[in-house]
């Protein structure tokens, strides 16, 4: 497996709206970063949007990683939504029902238009 | 949209899928949605059983998934079968379970191969299965030791199970599990006690999926049996049957 660890960067393009970038790998070694990644973005955000773009490889652990972040913004009434899945990953999602609980968009400009 | 270099992880997930199909006619598989933890009604937990299975210098992680895929069954508590699909462990199968319950009732389902490598494999669950959500077994190191570890995210399916869980059957199925890892183990020539570690992640019922009960894999399995000595009957005056 290769060592390309998480890279997580947090940024906050617009009010109340905060991007989580996920680079290279999601796997149960990612847990402690994510939850530091959405800490971070969650102060005072109504919306959380993960970008997908530079997402090497991901394994079902990553996945389970993805829906306790979930259900921590759905706790906190904040709206999650994705962008720049591959193809690949958004057959994932979909195997995953993932799909029907995250809205995901082609870029991070729809994603943040669709958060309001 | 342009055409990305393929992601290591794309062998090892199960292809795009909307309904189950067992390949033996299984009971409660055929026809069913693979669920995840999110599809379920009653309260989200994380629940992680492990213990160490050897000297990380003596036996690697893929060395304890290879012998976990391949003996899956032998090591679960007596009782339960877990039909294995001719091809193995891999993504995209499917296998039957039959489980055993309390009263001496068999609970009929299965699971989708969701994701398998060699350091590890995920089994999600169908319609009617106790629990919506997956299992992940995995071997990885920690401090000198392989780790043998089965980690599940779900919720019980519907209202009957929820209630059920909390009248024996999360003690139920941590039993299993710690059965299950421990004989693991075993094989290997480990005997450390298996560490349980449960965590509510979210307290709330998902009361709009209630609604799931329709799919309840007990109730279909038991209505199934009492009405097998009906079926036996009317086999001869099947159209087309012999005299």
């Amino acid at each position: 497996m290769s060592d390309t660890a998480s890279q997580l960067q947090v940024r906050t393009p617009a009010p109340g709206i905060a991007v989580i970038e996920i680079a290279g790998e999601v796997t149960r070694d990612s847990d402690a970063a994510l939850k530091e990644a959405y800490d971070q973005a969650a102060e005072g955000a109504r919306a959380i949007v993960l970008g997908f773009d530079s997402l090497e490889y991901m394994n079902s652990s990553g996945i389970g990683l993805l829906v306790t972040l979930l259900v921590r913004a759905q706790r906190n009434r904040q709206q999650i939504l994705a962008y720049g899945l591959s193809d690949h990953y958004r057959q994932i999602f979909e195997l995953t029902r993932l799909d029907e609980v995250i809205a995901i968009h082609d870029s991070e400009a729809a994603a943040i238009a669709a958060a309001g | 949209m342009s055409t990305p270099p393929e992601h290591r992880d794309a062998s090892s997930w199960a292809p795009p899928v909307q309904r189950l199909t067992a390949s033996d006619g299984h009971i409660n598989v055929t026809g069913r949605r693979p669920t995840a933890p999110m599809n379920g009604f009653g309260r989200m937990w994380q629940k992680t059983y492990r213990t160490p299975v050897g000297d990380a210098s003596e036996l690697a992680p893929e060395q304890v998934i290879a012998a976990w895929k391949e003996r899956f069954s032998e090591f679960w508590p007596a009782g339960n079968r877990f039909f294995a699909p001719l091809a193995g462990i891999a993504p995209g199968e499917v296998a039957a379970l039959d489980l055993a319950m309390p009263g001496g009732l068999k609970l009929s389902t299965g699971v989708l191969v969701l994701f398998a490598d060699e350091e590890s494999f995920t089994l999600m669950t169908p319609q009617g299965h106790m629990f919506a959500g997956w299992i992940t077994f995995s071997a990885f190191v920690e401090e000198g030791s392989t780790y043998a570890q089965a980690q599940v995210l779900m919720r019980a399916s519907d209202p009957l199970y929820e209630v059920g869980m909390s009248l024996g059957g999360h003690r139920q199925e941590d039993a299993h599990w710690m059965h299950t890892i421990a004989s693991l183990a075993a094989h290997f020539g480990a005997g450390a006690p298996v560490e349980v570690q449960s965590v509510c992640v979210d307290r709330r019922r998902q009361w709009s999926r209630a609604g799931n009960v329709w799919h309840n894999a007990g109730i279909r399995s038991g209505l199934h049996m009492v009405s097998a000595p009906i079926r036996m009957m009317s086999r001869p005056f099947a159209r087309g049957a012999k005299a």
